[in-house]
């Protein structure tokens, strides 16, 4: 299968995204600069974690403008696969392809280390390869990655079952010391109603080797390998 | 004329800076500032000379860009640039 990498000006793990489909996962992958229009016919889309624009006015906000963004919208809209990886799903919330938005961490510190999520959902393309409650230690890097959503939102993805993953202690349990931006419900990751389209804050692509300290990535990038097998 | 733009966070979303800056105020010994709310504050020359159009002009860039309207709320003054 072909992954599409975007590549706005600000991105940083667009490389590592790259890297991970084609070395780790042995698929193919195209980078694809912001201002293209066309996604060279790929399966999955990948908007990789970085400073989009320099995040200047909110993070995400300008991203959303770049031409590319029309064919990922596009690209979602028929079903296709979308996953938006820190940067990139403050992005995916900001073009309200995903709801909700971010704020600034509670604690207003940028934080770089690894996390323990819990995976919620097992029916998305990127989860499908994990079981319910899976626990995933998998880093995060980031300064807004305090979820949002206002109550009646928040009900609403409830209800549909579109909280994909959870911060929680090492052991899958909820816990405000496990939270480490202050998310409401400890959301590290969600999805549309559809289910094609999932942003997450930690990096899967920075845990998917030996040597990075953790391989609890690769089931989120193996998942959507084995979504395409069996479509 | 000129559009004055105020964003900042609705009053039901938690404003950690905000928060932030008010106990750096109270260790600095103004108890009496009770509470703070920070924002963005823009200026938009507009090439225009009448005032209704300006207000909806710099309406119209606030929905789309300036706030996000999911946490954020706006007020817009116009005046003679």
């Amino acid at each position: 299968m072909k992954f599409a990498v975007i590549v706005f000006p600000g991105s940083n793990c667009d490389q590592d995204a790259y890297y991970a489909a084609t070395e780790v996962l042995g698929q193919t992958a195209e980078l694809i600069w912001h201002k293209d229009s066309d996604l060279k016919g790929a399966d999955v889309v990948i908007l990789p974690g970085g400073f989009a624009h320099g995040d200047y006015l909110r993070t995400g906000a300008m991203a959303r403008f770049s031409p590319v963004m029309r064919e990922v919208k596009a690209f979602a809209e028929q079903g296709g696969p979308v996953l938006g990886i820190c940067n990139g799903f403050q992005i995916l919330l900001e073009s309200g392809l995903l709801p909700g938005a971010m704020l600034r961490n509670r604690g207003l510190k940028y934080r770089c280390e690894h996390v323990h999520v819990r995976v919620e959902q097992t029916d998305t393309p990127f989860t499908r390869g994990a079981h319910a409650g899976q626990v995933l230690r998998i880093p995060i890097g980031h300064g807004e990655g305090n979820y949002y959503a206002p109550p009646d939102v928040l009900e609403k993805l409830e209800a549909n079952r579109q909280v994909v993953l959870r911060y929680t202690t090492a052991r899958g349990r909820l816990d405000d010391e496990a939270n480490p931006n202050g998310s409401v419900h400890a959301i590290a990751g969600v999805c549309n109603e559809r289910r094609n389209v999932v942003g997450m804050m930690p990096h899967p692509e920075r845990a998917c080797e030996p040597r990075l300290g953790s391989v609890d990535g690769l089931v989120i990038l193996e998942s959507i390998v084995k979504a395409f097998a069996t479509a | 004329m000129r559009a004055r733009v105020f964003v900042t966070l609705k009053p039901s979303v938690f404003d950690p800076q905000g928060r932030t800056i008010a106990e750096a105020l109270h260790s600095l010994g103004y108890t009496r500032v009770e509470a703070v709310r920070q924002g963005k504050y823009f200026e938009l020359d507009l090439a225009t000379t009448e005032a209704g159009q300006a207000q909806a002009l710099a309406a119209e860039v606030a929905d789309r860009l300036l706030a996000n309207p999911v946490i954020e709320s706006y007020r817009i003054e116009i005046a003679e640039s």
